[in-house]
């Protein structure tokens, strides 16, 4: 299965590294959530698949069952979830505002500071 | 701890300036020359112990792992060079007083004085010799801040900087120098490393060692070719001229050559090297000196002349020409000095510099003229002055050796210190006699602050040269010992004897009275030569200067193009190619491609993300981009699932969901996808990206081949239940374990929370966007 999801991690990076390089400011949002979760399935991945238990300690014992999951990957990516909305709710804001203000999506026009 | 206090005590008292300046007011030059009086008083207690052989040495722990130390030493040559710094220190404190009296910045000149003496005090005294490179560049800097003291002028800016890049990039290759010396010979201590000379110089890198040292000495001591920073460098006032420019920081290179000379000097490159550019200097500097009318230029030049006499004579490294360099070094300096306080004296009286406008200054400045005369006599190598006693050893020194280079070189030093006897008429003669002219001031005699400092120096010039045994004799001897490496036993008097050397004199005295004369004529002539400068060096830099602007331009451009797409194509091919590069070097990449035990419906999943990527890529609806980007949220969720990762996988939808509603809802407000890019561009985009997948898949592959996969999880998972009391070793991880980062994480969410509703919130002052909003 870790080929197949290599496969699909890096088709995750290129969806998102090619609507990030379009010159539509919403293009850019759609990309950037594309390689936010490309990221984490490359963390999840690279760290090792199992189709083992959760790490999760059964009631009474003191160590999980082996074999488990590897609970470290999954904290950081928890994390990384968890930014990488609150990064993406800012920006969708940042850019709703930005085209209430300067009337347009397009990054060329947003060349200079004054316009 | 004395030493110490003595190179530190400028960095300290800098700061105070201002509260010195309000509370000593007028007197602010006396009360500051205390320090480096009390300097002076110290080194001058050492004279007696280093005369009897002594040293001393105090080391401190600086950066110990890079064998970087505060480390100290005197010997007799630091011993000489810092008796200069801080004695000729404390004259100059007084006499900034008195010349930049009432002076709005005077208290910033003096904080930068401080500084610059501690600096200069620091190469002289340094063992360390990183730590001598730190003091070297301090140098360079308040050098640059004391020649743009006048920094409303663009003539004073220009050439500060000049001035700065010419020291510093020497500073730059000297470091380079510094550092391989300390790998070669294994320590950064000068101490040790003048042991190891025979070592050295057969040693593979004695020529790069030599040469990027060589190269930082000669900037800093104004050699040909970079002499031309230092006659720039007058635009600073001429206290800072006085002291920077002719008696310390200029001789700072000398002093690298003359501490180096046990542990690099004697081979034949070392004699080559240093008596042509020394030479070369010498006679070019004088020349140049001769048909300047401004008199701080014409100092200026004549001191490149006495730099490159000081290089020669280090260069041909014999005894007589070391201690010859030795006396000359403390001769320049004293009537150097005295004479620029002169011309500061000079045209602080009468508001001009011009020697063509001046004339029979006597009557109006009687004391200066009798200061100048003595001074101008000392700097014509004339008896009964130090000067005398200087020039006759330089002779000596060369009429030493016979054959046609020594010849040679003797020929060039006659003919250099002719034109400085003229030199020293026009300067410290020609002002104060012949005809009164007209000034743009009224000339009057100036007041004690200013005629202390330079009758100090003329004075010790006459005294030194009337009992040169009492003064120096327990100075020179060490300091020659010093250069030299070896124990020698030198005498210095006034009267020789007759001898060549005083054939030569009498030769200079003849030449140089009857050019004097002559000057009137003679000039003209030289200031046409002197228009060939502009084919030299002097107009190099700011050719090579301009050009490094325009380089730095049009990378500029060519880098940063403003448009967001080009930053970012540049960063991913950039990261493709420096990731591929080890990654398929290796060449064992695809070793196991391991599809076995896949089960039906992950072979489903796949294929079923790739078409939503591949779908959210191409949609040309916001909704359809949209619900593919949902697609693949769920679908990462699903495999969250498979493997392991409940809690992941909840997370996930929770956040999935949120998205796609916040996202349909702003959406709705933003324009509709339009076809912006060109076919081309498409394409270009399109073969990036797909590449930078492929790279990224290659990559995951070969971690994947990598089998030790040892985790520090065997901690969480034995300690989570008995340490933090919790089953879900994930929540435990990021509440306790790992508590802080978790911390930051919701400050991160709480900042961006409050940058979406500050942004919704925004008004603006446009009307239309009020109504705009109002209608939401």
């Amino acid at each position: 299965m870790d080929t197949i999801l290599a496969f699909v991690i890096g088709g995750l990076y290129a969806a998102g590294i090619y609507l990030i390089l379009r010159r539509s400011i919403v293009k850019l949002i759609i990309g950037l959530a594309l390689l936010g979760q490309a990221a984490n399935l490359l963390i999840f991945t690279a760290a090792g698949l199992t189709r083992a238990q959760p790490p999760i300690v059964a009631e009474g014992s003191e160590v999980p069952i082996n074999p488990s999951a590897d609970p470290l990957p999954q904290a950081l990516i928890l994390t990384a979830i968890v930014i990488s909305f609150g990064v993406l709710a800012f920006t969708t804001v940042l850019v709703k505002r930005v085209y209430q203000t300067v009337g347009t999506d397009d990054l060329d026009d947003m060349k200079a500071t004054d316009r | 701890m004395e030493l110490v206090a003595a190179v530190l005590a400028g960095f300290v008292i800098a700061p105070f300036v201002p509260w010195i300046r309000r509370a000593g007011r007028d007197y602010t030059g006396w009360i500051i020359a205390l320090v480096p009086l009390f300097i002076c008083v110290y080194l001058a207690t050492l004279i007696g112990p280093i005369a009897d052989g002594e040293t001393r040495r105090v080391s401190y722990d600086w950066i110990p792992s890079l064998h970087i130390n505060l480390s100290f030493y005197v010997d007799g040559l630091s011993l000489a060079f810092g008796l200069l710094i801080s004695g000729i220190g404390a004259l100059i404190m007084v006499y900034a007083g008195g010349y930049l009296k009432g002076h709005h910045h005077l208290g910033r000149l003096y904080a930068y004085l401080l500084m610059f003496m501690g600096s200069m005090l620091g190469i002289v005294l340094a063992d360390n010799i990183i730590t001598l490179f730190v003091f070297w560049e301090l140098t360079s800097i308040t050098s640059y801040l004391l020649i743009g003291f006048n920094h409303h002028e663009a003539k004073a800016r220009s050439a500060a900087l000049q001035a700065l890049v010419v020291t510093v990039l020497g500073g730059q290759l000297m470091l380079g120098g510094l550092l391989i010396l300390g790998y070669v010979s294994g320590s950064y201590e000068l101490t040790e490393i003048l042991t190891q000379g025979d070592m050295l110089r057969e040693h593979s890198l004695y020529v790069p060692i030599l040469l990027l040292i060589l190269a930082g000495a000669f900037t800093k001591s104004a050699q040909v070719p970079f002499h031309f920073w230092l006659p720039g460098a007058m635009e600073a006032p001429t206290p800072v001229s006085a002291y920077l420019h002719s008696a310390t920081m200029v001789k700072a290179g000398v002093y690298v050559l003359a501490r180096f000379h046990p542990a690099l000097g004697g081979t034949d490159l070392w004699t080559i090297i240093l008596v042509t550019a020394g030479g070369l200097t010498m006679i070019v500097g004088a020349y140049l000196a001769f048909p300047q009318s401004d008199l701080k230029r014409v100092l200026a030049y004549s001191t490149v002349s006495a730099l490159g006499t000081l290089v020669l004579l280090i260069g041909i490294g014999t005894e007589r020409a070391i201690e010859g360099a030795v006396v000359f070094l403390l001769v320049h300096s004293l009537y150097k000095g005295a004479l620029f306080l002169v011309a500061g004296i000079i045209d602080h009286g009468t508001g001009t510099r011009d020697i063509n406008m001046l004339g029979g200054l006597r009557k109006a400045m009687p004391i200066t003229a009798v200061v100048a005369g003595l001074a101008a006599l000392s700097m014509a190598g004339l008896p009964p002055m130090f000067g005398f006693i200087g020039k006759e050893l330089v002779y000596d020194a060369l009429v030493e050796e016979s054959g046609f280079v020594p010849r040679f070189v003797a020929g060039i030093t006659v003919a250099a210190n002719i034109l400085l006897l003229v030199i020293a008429g026009i300067v410290g003669i020609g002002p104060f006699f012949g005809r009164n002219r007209d000034t743009p001031e009224h000339p009057h005699e100036a007041p004690p602050s200013l005629l202390t400092g330079p009758a100090v120096l003329a004075g010790l010039g006459l005294a030194i040269g009337l009992i040169p045994t009492l003064f120096i004799g327990s100075l020179i001897q060490p300091a020659t010992q010093a250069i030299l490496g070896d124990p020698v036993a030198i005498s210095i008097s006034l009267w020789h004897g007759f001898n060549p050397a005083l054939a030569l004199s009498a030769i200079t005295v003849g030449v140089g009275v009857g050019i004097y004369f002559g000057r009137g004529r003679l000039r003209p002539i030289a200031l046409q030569i002197y228009d060939w400068r502009w084919y030299g060096p002097e107009r190099a830099f700011p050719r090579i200067m301009e050009g490094l602007d325009s380089i730095a331009l049009t990378q500029t451009r060519l880098l940063q193009s403003g448009f967001l797409r080009y930053y970012l194509l540049t960063i991913i091919i950039t990261t493709v190619a420096v990731v591929s590069y080890p990654l398929f070097g290796r060449g064992e990449l695809f070793d196991r491609p391991d599809f076995g035990d896949v089960r039906f419906y992950e072979i489903g999943l796949g294929v079923l993300l790739l078409m939503a990527a591949f779908q959210a890529a191409r949609s040309n609806s916001r909704l359809g981009a949209i619900a593919a980007l949902g697609v693949v949220g769920y679908g990462v969720a699903l495999i969250y699932i498979f493997y392991g990762a409940p809690d992941l996988a909840m997370t996930q939808v929770l956040v999935e969901t949120l998205m796609v509603v916040l996202l349909v809802l702003v959406f709705y407000r933003l324009p509709r996808y339009v076809q912006r890019s060109t076919r081309g561009n498409q394409v270009r985009d399109a073969i990036v990206a797909l590449t930078a997948g492929g790279m990224m898949t290659a990559l995951i592959l070969a971690s994947l081949s990598f089998e030790d996969r040892t985790t520090i999880s065997a901690y969480f998972d034995e300690n989570s239940v008995p340490l933090a009391h919790g089953r879900n070793i994930v929540n435990v991880i990021l509440v306790d374990f790992r508590a802080l980062d978790t911390l930051g994480e919701i400050t991160v969410l709480a900042v961006a929370a409050a940058g979406v509703f500050a942004l919704l919130r925004l008004r603006l002052a446009e009307p239309q966007d009020e109504e705009a909003d109002r209608g939401a």
